[in-house]
């Protein structure tokens, strides 16, 4: 398990890793056990001291902190920022943490007060306005993915171990999907975000013949006006493009650009319910970029 | 001899999600016995409000990493049961074999990874690599057949993408599931060596009389829909869950909470097992009174037995599910999806318990409400109330805090909690 490793002859310092998360279903966390075949390797790579999710001991020191899902409470805010100060490296580990993931369709809503009512009645019980890391605190590196893909946090991880930069693809799902030669989900008649998400996933959902929902947030040159174009020539409504463009908070800006006009074909809500329309939407004072 | 004692577990570690154990001890008498959960909640009914119904068990899914598959199932499952849509047979035969191998991934990652440590004295798996490795190795083994078979069903083993209202997307090769059911056949010995080291085992001695609420199976052990039943006698149809889970909030728990003839009740394999004994392989059945699990059992940590029972189950009823879609040519993925207005739930055994899943749709079907009650929230008093009893069996014995705070902790651990799920 520890024997020592090296890259181009040297020798490799095992760096310490915790693992932690805030809001979320701890799927991306899950996805670190998963891979069976390389589980042990994986883990011999690196020297994990928190994951409290699979072991009991834990420290407060660490090279690499790895943070799953989204800040929806202010405790959150101060655990993030404690994990931040003990970590060299933090890493937003899937789309909660890079975007804030589902959890921030409930931000659609105008009156938080109302979505604390549906679903608790009169109990009173703790929230604020979903938000992703980078709200908060610097992150330096990002793992997109609902779920991550284990392949491509592998190969990220051994990139940082070895000191190498890592990089995401530019280019757009639409790409691998045609590397797989898989027939165009459009002309199955199936909506699909590959043209405007960011590559990295090996086309995961559309070579399953599901289309693509953005859950990795928009590649280095998406079009997202061309899309709704295609999406249109298609027939598919604009509520069906935003279903997807909102779903993970990647497109969320362009998102917001698409929902005034469906605020009148949800008439069926009670008024509470209402959509927020672009513009309103309160812009939370976003952490400048370094 | 030492009569008090002061446990304090912030974060509960080797479980999904939040929660807190806080037992305190004077004198021998118990002033505090504590199970909080204080995970943040996320709000997936109020989410779906004003969505299409196509949303629903893509978004839901989510709600949990683990049981990811089991709460797509049943989210499709109330959709099609609101527009009166029944699954072909082809359909809900690989549903139930995708359901299996999610059974049997998510007990061992719980049994091996999450429970094993504490009855080999080690605070993860991690050391076991080295000081059991062939312990460990079976476990990647039987982890992974299941993981691949739930990548082969259902397209990927998390948040599946073939799994849709109506059936699936696309079907697997028949050549593949040939593959999957050579493996399965391959993993009783593993099978069989997890039931003699989990023999070796020292299960702590505890029992509470708890109610146990589960479906209810009429030939075959269930795991999807049909009626719902408890030890205590109360049975109700699958659309009147309400009336077997009766949530309500309390301080304490960011979680809603459960109740049916008692102050609370248990949910998950121990239950399942508790009310389906009969209905088992015979095979499982012999493995289970091997391990002395014999109904009604009421000490919550033979829940880790009855997983192991259900592993059993599991592999082989998907043996025989292979067999019989490979016995006749595939039919259609998908059939058409109508939507209209009207109600549905979606029940279905998830390895933590019994889910449910309900929807109401406008005429165009769009979500009116949402509501989804989760195995963990239904065990929560269950877990506080066996917390009391356990401190009060121990307040007299002179323990050390440290063997109380195991304890508590294993007892926990033995519900398998998914805490974040239970705070969705």
């Amino acid at each position: 398990m520890s024997e020592q490793l090296s890259y181009l002859g040297v020798p490799l310092a095992r760096p310490k890793v915790g693992f932690f998360e805030l809001s979320s279903c701890e799927g991306c966390q899950l996805q670190l056990l998963n891979n069976e075949a390389t589980l042990l390797d994986f883990l011999n790579l690196v020297e994990i001291v928190n994951f409290r999710e699979g072991m009991s001991e834990r420290a407060d020191t660490y090279d690499i902190a790895f943070v799953e899902g989204s800040v929806t409470r202010k405790d959150e805010i101060t655990r993030l920022t404690e994990i931040r100060r003990n970590a060299k490296i933090l890493v937003a580990l899937g789309s909660c943490a890079c975007f804030g993931g589902v959890n921030q369709l409930k931000n659609r809503f105008r009156d938080l007060e109302w979505v604390k009512k549906e679903v608790y009645g009169d109990f009173p019980i703790e929230t604020m306005e979903v938000h992703p890391l980078a709200d908060f605190v610097q992150v330096d590196l990002s793992i997109f993915g609902c779920p991550i893909k284990k392949e491509e946090v592998e190969r990220i991880v051994t990139d940082l171990v070895v000191g190498k930069t890592v990089r995401h693809p530019e280019y757009p799902v639409c790409m691998e999907c045609k590397a797989n030669e898989n027939i165009c989900l459009f002309e199955l008649g199936e909506p699909c975000l590959g043209p405007v998400t960011r590559a990295g996933c090996d086309a995961w959902c559309p070579s399953n013949r599901r289309g693509c929902w953005g859950c990795r947030g928009p590649a280095e040159t998406a079009n997202l006006t061309e899309l709704e174009k295609i999406m249109h020539t298609y027939g598919f409504d604009s509520e069906t493009i935003l279903d997807r463009l909102e779903c993970f908070g990647g497109f969320a800006s362009f998102a917001d650009t698409l929902r005034p006009k469906n605020i009148a074909e949800l008439s069926s809500l009670p008024a509470q319910t209402k959509l927020i329309p672009s513009g309103c939407k309160k812009v939370p004072a976003r952490r400048k970029k370094p | 001899m030492k009569l008090s004692c002061e446990v304090n577990v912030h974060h509960l570690t080797r479980v999904e999600g939040h929660g807190n154990i806080q037992i305190s001890i004077k004198n021998g008498v118990v002033k505090k016995a504590q199970w909080e959960v204080v995970e943040t909640p996320r709000f997936f009914e109020a989410m779906l409000v004003g969505k299409h119904w196509e949303n629903a068990p893509y978004i839901c899914g989510r709600i949990c990493g683990i049981c990811s598959i089991g709460h797509t199932l049943a989210s499709i499952r109330a959709v099609e049961n609101a527009f009166g849509i029944t699954p072909t047979t082809q359909t809900a035969n690989l549903r139930l074999l995708l359901k299996h191998m999610e059974t049997l991934q998510s007990h061992i990652l719980h049994l091996y990874f999450l429970a094993a440590p504490d009855f080999l004295g080690a605070g993860s798996v991690l050391p076991l690599a080295t000081t059991h490795p062939e312990v460990v190795q079976r476990a990647l083994r039987l982890k992974l057949l299941a993981n691949d078979a739930c990548d082969i069903i259902g397209g990927r083993r998390l948040h599946p993408t073939r799994t849709v209202v109506g059936g699936f997307t696309m079907l697997p090769e028949k050549g593949e599931l040939e593959k999957i059911r050579q493996r399965l056949l391959a993993s009783v010995p593993d099978l069989l060596a997890s039931a003699e080291l989990f023999k070796t085992f020292a299960i702590p001695d505890f029992s509470r009389e708890t109610e146990f609420v589960s479906l209810k199976g009429d030939t075959s052990y269930p795991f999807i829909g049909g009626g719902l039943v408890s030890t205590d006698g109360v049975v109700k149809k699958e659309d009147q869950y309400r009336a077997m889970t009766n949530e309500y909030c309390t301080q304490g728990f960011t979680s809603k909470l459960s109740k049916l003839s008692r102050r609370s009740f248990a949910v998950g394999a121990l239950a399942r097992l508790n009310n389906n004994f009969p209905l088992l392989h015979p095979t499982a059945r012999e493995i289970s009174e091997f391990l002395g699990l014999v109904p009604v059992n009421h000490n919550p940590y033979m829940g880790n037995v009855a997983q192991l029972v259900e592993c059993v189950q599991v592999v082989l009823d998907s043996m025989r599910l292979i067999d019989t879609l490979l016995g006749s040519p595939w039919q259609e993925p998908r059939q058409q999806v109508q939507a209209k207005k009207g109600e549905g739930v979606g029940a279905v055994e998830v390895p933590r318990g019994i889910l449910y899943h309900y929807y109401k749709f406008d005429t165009d079907g769009k979500v009116i409400k949402a509501d989804c009650v989760i195995p963990t929230s239904q065990n929560h008093a269950n877990i506080l109330h066996d917390i009391e009893a356990l401190a009060g069996q121990y307040a007299k014995t002179g323990k050390q805090d440290r063997e109380i705070e195991l304890l508590a902790e294993m007892l926990v651990r033995a519900y398998d909690p998914c805490i974040s799920c239970s705070v969705h």
